[in-house]
């Protein structure tokens, strides 16, 4: 019995050592070694700008579409709340904080992972399987710094940008449906909005988290697309690990980001 | 390459690495004699996956100029002692040198300034794959020089001339045969003139005619850029008609060395099983398994 339970214990400490802690360590020295790398990515920028069109620009309509929808469910259900309270005036504020406190650096941030980073792992990895990450190799030029780091900086870059667009698409989703469709005052709709939205505590922390997802999000996506199993199945497994990573990660982060932001904690 | 004379088997009495290794005596001596010409040397290199021997103390030595093929079965250790020699690996003991600098003991910047002396052609081409065929030939020029793009245009034209595909300079990897990619692979490969090119199975997958020119271009380009190379295959026809040596590998160890006709004349069993394409031999067609008749009867 003590040595079926000894078995057990060294099996599961070899499983959390080999499978999260030794990943981890990996992971950690894999970013240091892009963030050092990272000189070419800022000095021909032509590189990092081609990133930020794959990444960015490629997920323009997802993010787009997303935000309006997101912003016009938004005007909905808000307006049916508030007007039992008798302050439908104030839909814009609920709108447009739900959207830049919190909607649009997480959704935007979940749309980026299974957009940008899914294609992010996914070529890497490819590009590893076909051996031209070995290639790049023997002609004297490191991966990390020529297919790993612009692809980082690309994302690190875009990811603020699309949540700012989703927030944006969100409000004016929210008008259509509050201001256009339902009647709600629109001069009530923008000032309340203009007063109560803060620069510093509301637009710069949702910034700020959506920055940090980028950050999480394409760390995660280029570290699995590098260690990928170079086969057909290791690709597609390191594909599904972003995407569920990447969502944990985001709304974990998420969660401890508000706390320190908006509670003080 | 020394005409090779008699082929004899080492006793293991004799000790030393070349115990029980079949190869020929003068052979090795000439080629030690020349030592101080070797582009690359091998000395008693091992190398373990995990605790799984891949090769197990071989020497080899690659003079320059010549053309030499590693031949051998799949999982002999032959695409492993070409990854030792690129650095891409490193040994589990032995050294490995090339051009007089011990591989596995450089740091970063030296290995990449080695390696930007050395060609290597993988085994599917490994182009890659978002950029034109002019670019990959352009890749290593526009990484490492400071050329004007006149310059970079002109020398990514004469490169693809020399592998016939100067014509083909505007497509994508996508629209290549096999045998195209090959050959642009190629002439990438050589885009800095290298004093080394490693080949990993040119000859893989291939159609005849594809496999008829990129054999004559590795002849070719060896002999007019004054390069070493060092060609994996184990394709024996071809190899064999195209290289100056041959080491045969088995199991992670050099079985025999020799010229190609030493290699078509060779007396150990294993190498005329796997020259002549017997089905059978001393590597069995049946995978070890328990008893015919009681695997079938047995319930």
């Amino acid at each position: 019995m003590t040595a079926r339970l000894l078995e057990l214990t060294r099996a599961l400490g070899a499983r959390i050592v080999n499978n999260w802690i030794w990943r981890l360590g990996f992971a950690c020295r894999f970013l240091w070694l892009t963030l050092k790398g990272s000189g070419s990515s800022f000095a021909r920028f032509h590189l990092t700008l081609r990133e930020i069109y794959f990444a960015g620009v490629l997920s323009l309509v997802i993010i787009l579409v997303s935000g309006l929808f997101v912003g016009m469910v938004l005007g909905l259900q808000g307006y049916d709340t508030l007007v039992r309270y008798g302050s439908s005036e104030a839909l814009g504020v609920l709108v447009s904080l739900s959207l830049v406190r919190e909607l649009g650096p997480v959704v935007a941030g979940l749309l980026f992972a299974s957009r940008a980073g899914s294609a992010i792992t996914a070529e890497i990895g490819l590009m590893k399987a076909t051996e031209q990450l070995s290639a790049m190799e023997m002609m004297a030029v490191d991966p990390i710094a020529r297919v790993v780091a612009p692809r980082f900086w690309g994302g690190v870059i875009s990811m603020p940008l699309l949540a700012a667009l989703f927030s944006a698409m969100g409000v004016f989703g929210g008008y259509l449906v509050g201001v256009r469709l339902i009647g709600v005052d629109e001069g009530s709709f923008w000032s309340q909005m203009q007063a109560a939205v803060d620069f510093r505590q509301d637009i710069l922390n949702g910034f700020i988290k959506s920055f940090v997802f980028g950050v999480a999000v394409t760390w995660i996506a280029v570290f699995e697309g590098y260690d990928a199993p170079p086969t057909a199945e290791g690709v597609s497994g390191a594909t599904t690990r972003t995407v569920v990573t990447s969502s944990l990660a985001i709304l974990a982060l998420d969660f401890v980001l508000t706390a320190l932001m908006f509670r003080g904690l | 390459m020394p005409r090779i004379g008699s082929v004899r088997k080492v006793s293991p009495a004799a000790g030393g690495a070349a115990a029980g290794i079949w190869y020929n005596s003068r052979a090795l001596s000439k080629l030690d004699s020349v030592a101080a010409d070797n582009l690359v040397e091998i000395d008693n290199v091992e190398f373990r996956y995990d605790v799984r021997p891949v090769l197990k103390g071989i020497d080899m030595r690659f003079p320059r100029g010549k053309v030499i093929s590693i031949m051998g079965l799949s999982g002999c250790g032959k695409t492993t002692t070409l990854r030792l020699i690129g650095g891409q690996l490193r040994p589990s003991g032995g050294t490995v040198r090339v051009a007089g600098e011990v591989v596995h003991e450089l740091d970063q910047a030296r290995l990449y300034a080695l390696r930007r002396r050395m060609g290597m052609l993988f085994q599917f081409g490994a182009l890659f794959t978002d950029l034109s065929v002019f670019d990959n030939v352009a890749f290593q020029l526009r990484e490492h020089t400071a050329l004007p793009d006149a310059m970079i245009r002109d020398l990514v034209l004469m490169k693809l001339n020399a592998v016939g595909l100067r014509g083909a300079h505007n497509m994508m990897p996508s629209e290549l045969s096999g045998g195209m990619a090959r050959r642009v692979a190629l002439a990438r490969s050589i885009a800095l003139d290298p004093m080394l090119m490693l080949y990993d199975e040119p000859f893989t997958g291939l159609d005849p005619i594809s496999l008829g020119v990129i054999g004559q271009l590795i002849r070719r380009l060896n002999d007019a850029l004054g390069a070493t190379s060092i060609v994996v295959t184990h394709d024996v026809a071809e190899a064999l008609e195209l290289v100056d040596y041959v080491y045969y590998m088995s199991e992670g160890k050099v079985e025999f060395q020799g010229t190609p006709d030493e290699v078509r004349a060779g007396r150990l069993p294993s190498l005329k099983q796997f020259v002549y394409g017997e089905p059978d031999g001393p590597v069995p067609f049946h995978y070890p398994a328990p008893d015919y008749r009681m695997d079938l009867f047995e319930q």
